[in-house]
């Protein structure tokens, strides 16, 4: 009997009787991450790393029971040692680490290997048994060095700004626009945040964490904003909210924007590569430095990329069918 | 090379035509003039044929990258141009640098080489370009070696850029740069000098294109101002008579004189320096045959004598563009068209040139008659030219619109889905539809276009969510979604399952209040069929 399995609710561990990221109402849920898709309303009580714990109370209300743990902390549940080990994916974001009768179980959720500068990087996770994400599961993605891409960022919104245009970055509210916030060029201009940026920020003040930026409010005299750098969730494209940032050019962060079509088809100026994810080289080398012999393949391109591992690393390697989204982009 | 991929990559950032035209004008400014018309070419699509199989493009990369080709075949399904694939799955690494010295030249005189080079020759010659170019420039240099190379660029867009350019007006520049010229030997010199313009006979002049009709009719004014045409479904066409030599241009400026024969004996009947504008159509005791019937003419190579006698071809002539070797595109229609009735009436030329026929109506609604029963006067609506219009360049307003007949249409189910190219990569937009045939759904058309990006993105969504099978780039979907379609013609057709083809179908809307047991039957199709009249023509 496998110590994970997937059922209707979600990965389920029986032996110690919790669920992992489930997408139905549980009793208890270990929560790798603060992704919508893998942190769900109705848990009986949610387990999550302890800078995982305001982003909940934001998105699903402060009255849910949540345990905060830390990361390498062992929790004994029902005979299983459970731990959190830094996913390198967005603040908070954990591997879960299971433990029970000398196999090891591990769960990547969504994990990348390249720091980002903000999220504690990832460590490598020894394991038998590794459940990893397919996202950018294909040898077409490999990503460019970030450092390269924020260059690249400051160079194009110093040149806006110097031509007066407003620069507006589409970067999703949690990961991604801490990583920009970050990054840029704060010499520059002035940096405003979109309401759902702002509230992340704020919500990761309370865990020690600050970032650059200025929420916008009703008071703002948008039409003197020039030369300024907005960030805003991707949701926010195509709304007429853009308009008042005219004139502004628009830039989307995405590992998609690796794709040509993919940039095109949503008529932004600039498609900058930056992803939370792992690249195709990133999660070859996770799958042959956990030493696991057993692969189990969810979210992205699940298909191709387990046979793949079954052929190139001589590993066990299964489709693993979860609810988890493979769209990077996070719909809030 | 490097500066073409320069420009490349502006014209790929930005939205703007005035930033594209700048983009290409700050090239030519700057290339090399051998260059020059290179990058002219490709930016019109004018590009050298593909020079290596495509299948042995995706064996050599997949060596280089160290994959096996299966998985070659999965990403390009995912990114939906072959030439973007081949770039990505190179894996980081170290390039030699473009020498700055490479030119456009240098890289096509390789590209076509490699055309009559052996396999073994070829694969050496793209690795070294693989090797020594990354990112963009290999992404362009791809596009040379593939399919056709569509980088966001009008044809009017680069006109405009050449135009500024050599300083010539863009009526010119368009003039000069029609056909499918080949740059290893044309220069900026043989393709912009006034005096070396005599040499180029054979050049058809650029069509004037009809925007179609939006607005209400009687907002054109008094009809009696206008000269009211059948719209025919042919292939438009210029005939060019110079020098004793006759040239038969199509409206996609290819030259087509050796498929339409029956023109030939007119380089002997018609005054040189003649140059006539109409539909090229199939036409038998009388009447213009369907459509399918040219479809049996072009595309062969050889024109067999049966297919002469089954599709003979005639010119219904709408206009003279240049008589006595004048060019008289800026006359008044009437007068034109004067000239091309004297014309069509003094040579001996009735069994393959025919004068368009002037529709003559009382008023506006009478012709709205017409043009809604067009159908039946084996027209598919009407073309409106004002009488004293000039012969434009290009697609303009104004003076030329084309009316044509409602669609017809039909509700059918989404039975399969496929990822479309470019802009739809890894979007699921291409669509196969089907129709109830006795508690069955038959496939019978498949169509791309009609939706909306917002639609498409919404119907992709229950795509993946309502999948039953995969088969490679392919889905067949529950048959849940009903689709209006529209089409312009339908012929029986022994090729397709379904026993009929659709000429033109696309989407008209999507029918959310329709359930998939309410679609469109055989027997609607059938009942097209008869009325319109092709019930027993077969195509072949």
């Amino acid at each position: 009997m496998s110590l994970l399995t997937v059922n209707e609710n979600g990965l389920f561990c029986r032996q110690g009787d919790f669920y992992i990221d489930p997408w139905k109402p549980v009793k208890t849920a270990i929560i790798s991450h603060g992704h919508s898709d893998h942190m769900r309303f109705g848990m009986g009580n949610y387990i999550c790393h302890h800078h995982t714990v305001p982003l909940l109370k934001l998105r699903l209300g402060s009255e849910q029971i949540v345990q905060g743990v830390s990361y390498g902390e062992v929790l004994d549940i029902n005979g299983v040692q459970v731990s959190f080990h830094p996913a390198g994916h967005i603040i908070g974001s954990a591997q879960i680490r299971l433990s029970y009768n000398d196999e090891v179980w591990l769960f990547g959720g969504d994990y990348k290997i390249v720091p980002d500068g903000v999220s504690t990087p990832y460590v490598c996770v020894p394991c038998d048994h590794f459940i990893t994400e397919s996202t950018f599961g294909l040898p077409i993605y490999n990503f460019p060095d970030p450092a390269e891409v924020y260059a690249d960022m400051n160079a194009w919104w110093r040149a806006n700004a110097s031509e007066g245009y407003n620069t507006v970055l589409l970067a999703y509210a949690l990961g991604k626009a801490q990583n920009v916030l970050t990054h840029v060029d704060k010499t520059i201009g002035d940096i405003y945040l979109h309401g759902a940026v702002a509230n992340i920020n704020d919500a990761l003040i309370d865990v020690g964490y600050s970032f650059a930026g200025r929420r916008i409010s009703d008071g703002l005299r948008r039409h003197e904003v020039r030369g300024a750098l907005i960030v805003a969730p991707p949701s926010a494209l195509a709304t007429p909210w853009l308009r008042t940032w005219t004139p502004y050019r628009i830039a989307m962060c995405s590992g998609w924007m690796q794709l040509r079509g993919a940039r095109r088809r949503r008529g932004v100026d600039r498609g900058f590569v930056l992803s939370d994810h792992c690249d195709w080289q990133q999660l070859n080398q996770a799958i042959v430095q956990t030493k696991a012999r057993n692969i189990y393949v969810t979210h992205g391109y699940e298909q191709a990329f387990s046979r793949w591992v079954r052929e190139k690393h001589g590993l066990q390697a299964v489709v693993f069918k979860t609810l988890y989204s493979d769209q990077e982009e996070e719909e809030l | 090379m490097i500066d073409f991929v320069r420009m490349f990559e502006a014209i790929d950032t930005t939205t703007k035509t005035s930033a594209k035209v700048d983009a290409v004008l700050t090239y030519l400014t700057l290339a090399r003039e051998e260059d020059k018309v290179w990058a002219i070419a490709i930016l019109m699509g004018n590009k050298p044929k593909r020079p290596v199989k495509t299948a042995d493009l995706r064996l050599w990369a997949a060596a280089a990258a160290g994959i096996p080709l299966w998985l070659l075949e999965e990403s390009y399904y995912i990114v939906g141009d072959l030439a973007e694939t081949l770039t990505h799955v190179m894996p980081p690494r170290k390039v030699t640098a473009i020498p700055v010295d490479l030119s456009l030249f240098q890289v096509f005189t390789d590209v076509s080489h490699m055309r009559l080079a052996s396999p073994d020759e070829q694969q050496d010659i793209v690795l070294r370009y693989w090797q020594m170019l990354d990112s963009t420039a290999l992404f362009v240099f791809n596009k040379f070696l593939t399919g056709n190379f569509r980088v966001g660029v009008s044809r009017k867009l680069v006109v405009r850029a050449v135009a500024k350019y050599t300083a010539l007006d863009e009526a010119t520049v368009e003039h000069r740069l029609m056909g499918k010229w080949n740059p290893f030997e044309e220069s900026m010199e043989s393709l912009f000098n006034p005096d070396l313009q005599s040499q180029k006979h054979f050049l058809p002049y650029p069509f004037y294109l009809a925007y179609p009709l939006e607005d209400d009719v009687d907002a054109l004014g008094p009809i009696d101002e206008w000269i009211l045409e059948p719209k025919l479904d042919g292939i438009r066409g210029q005939l060019v008579l110079r020098a004793g030599e006759l040239f038969v241009w199509s409206r996609g400026e290819d030259l087509m004189t050796d498929k339409f024969v029956e023109f030939q004996p007119l380089k002997d009947i018609l005054p040189p320096g003649t140059v006539i504008d109409g539909e090229i159509i199939p036409w038998k005791n009388g009447a213009p045959l369907d459509f399918a019937v040219m479809q049996t003419r072009i595309g062969r190579k050889n024109i067999s004598k049966k297919a002469l006698e089954s599709a003979p071809l005639v010119m219904v002539c709408y206009d003279l563009l240049e008589w006595d070797g004048e060019d008289i595109r800026t006359k008044p229609l009437w007068e034109r068209r004067g000239k091309l009735i004297t014309l069509l009436a003094d040579f001996p030329v009735s069994d393959v040139l025919k004068l368009s026929q002037q529709l003559a109506f009382d008023d506006w609604s009478a012709a709205a008659a017409y043009r809604r029963e067009a159908r039946r006067y084996l027209a598919e609506g009407i073309m409106l030219k004002r009488k004293d219009s000039h012969y434009e360049v290009g697609r303009k307003r104004g003076g030329w619109w084309k009316w044509k007949t409602d669609p017809m249409t039909i509700d059918a189910v989404l039975i399969y889905a496929q990822s479309g190219h470019g802009r739809r990569a890894n979007l699921f937009t291409d669509y196969t539809f089907a129709v109830w045939d006795q508690g069955e759904l038959v496939p019978f058309a498949k169509a791309y276009s009609g939706l909306t990006d917002k639609e498409l993105l919404q119907i992709d969504r229950w795509i993946k969510q309502n999948t039953i099978e995969k088969f490679g780039p392919v889905r067949s979907v529950k048959p849940i979604l009903v689709f209006e379609l529209a089409f312009e013609g339908i012929q029986r057709s022994t090729r397709h399952k379904s026993g009929v083809a659709l000429r033109f179908p696309r989407i008209l809307r999507w029918r959310q209040d329709k359930p998939a047991s309410e679609a469109n039957t055989r027997e609607d199709l059938e009942q097209f069929l008869v009325k319109a009249g092709s019930g027993n023509s077969t195509a072949r």
